[in-house]
């Protein structure tokens, strides 16, 4: 992946606005990718949990804004548990997605999950999508 | 002995197995249970951004129905319930900003500060109950189901909350084996189910529940235990499914430990709702003659 960094693509706002939300720096991450090899959906994910980090360190927020890698995220915190470097990588996962449902944008439609799979699944697994994939 | 119970909402429908076959324990090890009042949900996720804690209101106000009735621990079945409030009682116990700031928010309700200590009841069952008085109370030992316990990642992560370590699955290990059961330890024990995913799109979901039950099926185990109805739904509903999609070969029935809990105390299998598992769960365990006649 090619990164072009102009003063357009580097948005110190939004830096700051994902370490309010997050509570994590992460120009702390040192890349080492512990957390794309831990992470149990990296095969679903258009960047690795670890290139969100670098595009993250570099406030490419724009790029990061079109990623799935955060919808993607099952906030298993498998990767917070292992990063050396102490980061709650889930955390900053969920600084992304609230960044953009603050907007009022869902991710998925609750209207359109099929009526016999809403019947089906737990009550949990309704509450805890509609609260990471929708506003 | 008599402890505070919260269920939370999918125990008291879809997951009522996990619930009545624990209850049913709990009643033949001799514990009382008395389940809070006015419990409401407790969010199911817990809010990971700094400036979120209108979320943490529902959980806290479970804290304090516990407190109110003069408990000092609260025990849960659900990992999702046991993780959300086990994270919420951190802060109330230790950011006194936020805590100030809840409080004088929930201004009908008593002060909290994190008295109460939420407890799994795998943990309950360790501490409070002992491996060596379960194994001596069972009256039907589960020889010969090899079992995988699944722990799932919300009883054990973050680690601050966690029941054990991240990798190590002492408990479910100790109570098989107290119940007389073969434990069988897989590789991908400790990867996520897919959790919530299963409402976007079912392929991510699929292929890392399916990679949970080859890793026990190639580990040689017969049964998987967990303690979440979500896993559950993820690794034994959806099955059928994996199955016809070839994304595994075998199935693995899976169980609540409550139920593997219950029935080798002796339990009336009816208590353990057998009919809200995938109907192979049953018939493995009436093949293992682990099951009291009804």
């Amino acid at each position: 992946m090619t990164l072009t960094i102009t003063d357009q693509t580097i948005t110190l706002k939004s830096f700051e606005k994902l370490k309010e939300l997050s509570g994590e720096n992460v120009k702390l991450c040192m890349q080492c990718a512990t957390c794309s090899g831990m992470c149990p959906m990296t095969a679903e994910m258009d960047h690795s949990p670890r290139k969100v980090m670098h595009l993250a360190q570099f406030g490419l927020f724009d790029k990061l804004s079109a990623s799935n890698t955060f919808w993607k995220c099952a906030s298993c915190h498998a990767c917070t548990v292992k990063c050396p470097r102490g980061i709650d990588i889930a955390k900053v996962m969920e600084a992304l997605r609230q960044q953009v449902l603050r907007k009022s944008k869902n991710y998925i439609e609750p209207s359109a999950l099929p009526a016999e799979r809403i019947v089906e699944l737990p009550q949990i697994a309704l509450v805890a999508g509609f609260r990471k994939l929708t506003s | 002995m008599k402890i505070s119970y919260y269920p939370g909402c999918t125990l008291k429908t879809k997951a009522g197995n996990l619930e009545t076959a624990a209850l049913a324990s709990l009643l033949a090890l001799g514990i009382e249970v008395e389940e809070i009042d006015r419990w409401n949900c407790c969010g199911a996720v817990f809010s990971l951004t700094a400036d979120d804690l209108i979320h943490q209101v529902g959980p806290v106000r479970n804290l304090i129905r516990a407190k109110e009735q003069g408990a000092n621990k609260l025990v849960t079945l659900c990992s999702m319930c046991y993780n959300t409030l086990a994270r919420a009682n951190l802060i109330m116990k230790n950011d006194p900003v936020k805590r100030d700031t809840i409080n004088r928010f929930m201004d009908d309700e008593i002060d909290y500060a994190g008295e109460v200590e939420v407890v799994h009841l795998l943990t309950f069952l360790d501490q409070e109950v002992g491996w060596e008085r379960i194994r001596e109370m069972v009256k039907v030992p589960l020889e010969g189901l090899r079992i995988a316990p699944y722990y799932g990642c919300t009883l054990q992560r973050p680690a601050d909350v966690g029941i054990e370590p991240f990798g190590s699955f002492s408990l479910m290990t100790r109570l098989f084996e107290s119940l007389g059961a073969t434990v069988m330890p897989f590789a991908a024990a400790d990867k996520c189910c897919g959790s919530y995913q299963i409402l976007n799109g079912e392929d991510g979901a699929q292929s890392t529940a399916a990679t949970i039950l080859k890793s026990a099926a190639e580990a040689g185990a017969e049964a998987l235990a967990t303690s979440c109805p979500l896993c559950e739904y993820n690794l034994g509903k959806q099955q059928g499914k994996l199955l016809e999609n070839g994304l595994i070969g075998t199935t693995v029935p899976t169980y609540y430990f409550t139920q593997l809990l219950a029935i080798a105390l002796g339990v009336a299998p009816e208590s353990c709702r057998f009919d809200l598992n995938d109907g192979a769960a049953l018939d493995l365990l009436k093949n293992k003659n682990c099951l009291v006649a009804a």
